[in-house]
């Protein structure tokens, strides 16, 4: 789970990693509020959505007066910002952030995250901070240091030592810096984090550290027993019908193509969409009804891929182990009975049930394509929508 | 010959009397798994399928000389109950759960490096040796003892490898799911070593997905070490990038943890990658075909 920059900068706070100065807003005049109790001359206005190419969509604006805050408020409140993460449908705005601008000296990146490689919590630092970390990795490996944290010792100060020595960083920093670091260490353990990034992390013309951005992702698996971080999940950055798969236990994400695939086992549903595109053919969604599936839940799914209007024609695909697929025909059959369905449907069941499964849809009337086996099933529903 | 498990494993069941524990509990014992125990604190002398209920792991071991266990218990409660296997003195754990927090998971396999203690998972299917034994969930029918080592990341997909080897009549040794999960107890290349030992396994068949480089650090070790042909397919193809699709461990983040990079490094290190998933089995085929 994602938060957004006004959220992660609430929680830097509290750990001590230091922040501007700023308040998040809702309006244009709550914005000028904001301004006016900063003070200064120098104020940066940012878009809270949660993807990163802000920036160089127009979400982010450097302004003089808490008046050109206002205006800047006005411009970017209830836009659609499309970055090369929203996707073209964009993200609309509802939340700005206003903070003190600064004087920058040097801008450096510095994250934790879960290396699953080494197996341990990593710290990534690099000084060529405010650019794609990816790119940067992979132009100048120089620049950048991958350090593994050993989980019981934490974060040593000799880490950090390393790091101001291999970089040239100002030496007075050392102390600042290192405290920085543990606190964020200390936070996304505490957190259960699956990533907090600060990018760029900058040195002012007061020589003080300071997070300009904040990306925090919270690990799902641990959102039970971090309430607090829970409640901040904000439903308006979830695609719907995602957001009611969650509801039913169900593994959904929307996807540009017009085959609606229902699929057990994120495996399975994964090669599925896959084989789609080996015979020409590009998925609508990736739904994997999981292996807990039951006849609520697969109907839920079924009727998740029925209301999206992209959909030209639907392939099911199960291998029954624990779920059966007598049980999968039912729900299906009961979700077509609901909603009615217009587009060609190819179904291919295998393994536990799949003969009782057959009986029942053939009874049942619902016109459908029985397919063998995976290839002959994406081979006839591409045939079918195109 | 096969690996990990046989007809000797005596395996316990932890959370055997949730409703999956006792399901499959009797599905493994239908195999022919010998499951000698189970284990529910507070629910001790009670009986599953015939099976005895244990307060506690180390009782069970006492009694029952199991050495293998499979855990059903709730991701919440799953690290303590990894653990108290360990403590216990079970050398093979198979963590069935979905959910489990990955930082836990690191910490565990942490602490139990050096002692001999091998995890599989957890959010896996398990292990299965054909015909011999079954310590997982997989359908016990689809599989036929042959000449074929498999190790996934996934579930389904994996049956739907294993059915296309045993309709072709090529059969399998052991079929490992390694699990879904971003920090797993054994990874592609612990299991490969184990199967280049196994005189038994004449090829392996490995399913990955997007996600990680637990696929490429397998090419690497089978460039330079593994003499069996090993055949694989990258399940994410399709998939778009920073979403989770269904494994927590499937996530796209970079550029090398996509299925069209991992099929590359894999080419480029002389393994046969499939690019369409139903064809797994006919490409073993013609591979022993020629052997």
């Amino acid at each position: 789970m994602k938060l957004h920059e006004y959220q992660a900068k609430t929680l830097f706070k509290e750990y001590g990693i230091p922040v501007p100065d700023g308040d998040v807003a809702k309006t244009p005049e709550e914005a000028r509020e904001v301004a006016k109790k900063l003070m200064g001359d120098k104020f940066v206005v940012k878009a809270q959505v949660q993807a990163g190419g802000r920036g160089k969509a127009g979400g982010v604006r450097v302004v003089s007066t808490a008046e050109e805050v206002f205006l800047a408020a006005q411009k970017i409140l209830g836009m659609r910002l499309v970055s090369k993460q929203t996707g073209p449908e964009g993200r609309l705005v509802k939340k700005i952030l206003v903070e003190r601008g600064l004087e920058i000296k040097s801008e450096m990146y510095c994250a934790f995250l879960i290396d699953r490689s080494k197996e341990r919590v990593s710290l990534i630092f690099s000084t060529a901070g405010g650019m794609d970390i990816e790119e940067v990795a992979e132009q100048h490996p120089d620049k950048i240091r991958k350090i593994a944290i050993d989980p019981v010792n934490g974060l040593q100060p000799y880490i950090v030592r390393d790091l101001v020595f291999y970089f040239g960083i100002n030496p007075n920093l050392s102390s600042s810096l290192y405290n920085l670091l543990s606190n964020m260490y200390k936070m996304f353990i505490e957190k259960d984090l699956s990533l907090i990034e600060i990018n760029p992390l900058v040195i002012t013309d007061r020589d003080e550290l300071m997070a300009i951005d904040a990306k925090v992702n919270v690990e799902d698996n641990a959102l039970f027993r971090q309430k607090a971080l829970a409640e901040m999940r904000d439903p308006d950055e979830e695609d719907q019908r995602e957001r009611i798969a969650h509801q039913y236990n169900l593994n959904y994400i929307s996807l540009s193509g017009n085959i609606g695939c229902l699929v057990n086992g994120a495996g399975l549903a994964m090669a599925t969409m896959d084989i789609i595109k080996y015979f020409g053919g590009e998925p609508a969604n990736f739904l994997d009804i999981g292996g807990g599936a039951n006849k609520q839940s697969i109907t839920e799914g079924f009727k998740l891929i029925l209301s999206d209007p992209k959909v030209r024609g639907i392939l099911v695909n199960i291998f029954g182990g624990i779920v059966k697929c007598d049980l999968v025909a039912q729900s299906v059959i009961e979700a077509v009975k609901e909603m009615g369905i217009s587009v060609p449907l190819v179904v291919r069941l295998e393994g536990t049930n799949a003969e009782q499964a057959r009986e029942i849809i053939r009874s049942s009337g619902i016109k459908l394509y029985y397919a063998q086996g995976m290839s002959e099933a994406a081979e006839m529903i591409v045939k079918l929508v195109t | 010959m096969a690996i990990l498990v046989n007809k000797n494993t005596k395996v316990i069941v932890q959370g055997i009397t949730g409703e999956n524990g006792k399901f499959h509990t009797s599905q493994m014992l239908a195999y022919g798994t010998k499951i000698v125990g189970g284990v529910t604190p507070g629910k001790g002398g009670q009986s599953v399928e015939g099976v005895p209920v244990f307060n506690t792991v180390s009782e069970a071991v006492r009694k029952t000389d199991a050495n293998a266990s499979i855990i059903f218990v709730p991701a919440r409660f799953a690290p303590d109950a990894i653990l108290e296997a360990a403590d216990a003195g079970i050398r093979l754990i198979v963590v069935i759960t979905e959910g489990i927090v990955p930082s836990d998971m690191l910490k565990i396999k942490y602490s139990l490096r050096g002692t001999g203690v091998r995890i599989i998972g957890p959010n896996c299917p398990g292990i299965i040796t054909a015909d011999e034994c079954k310590v997982g969930i997989m359908p016990g029918y689809i599989h036929k003892r042959g000449k074929v080592g498999v190790i996934s990341r996934s579930g389904t997909l994996t049956y739907e490898a294993v059915y296309q080897l045993t309709k072709l009549g090529i059969g399998e040794t052991t079929c490992v799911g390694i699990g879904g999960d971003p920090i797993v107890g054994t990874t592609f290349l612990d299991l490969l070593e184990l199967f280049s030992k196994d005189d038994e396994t004449e090829c392996v068949v490995m399913i990955g997905e997007i996600g990680g480089s637990a696929e490429e650090e397998a090419a690497d070790y089978i460039a330079k070490y593994f003499k069996k042909p090993v055949v694989s397919f990258i399940a994410g193809a399709t998939a778009p990038p920073e979403k989770r699709m269904g494994h927590a461990g499937a996530i796209i983040s970079g550029k090398r943890s996509t299925a069209q990079s991992k099929m590359e490094y894999l080419k480029s290190k002389g393994i046969k990658v499939v690019e369409n998933p139903s064809q797994i089995g006919d490409t073993v085929w013609e591979i022993l075909k020629k052997k």
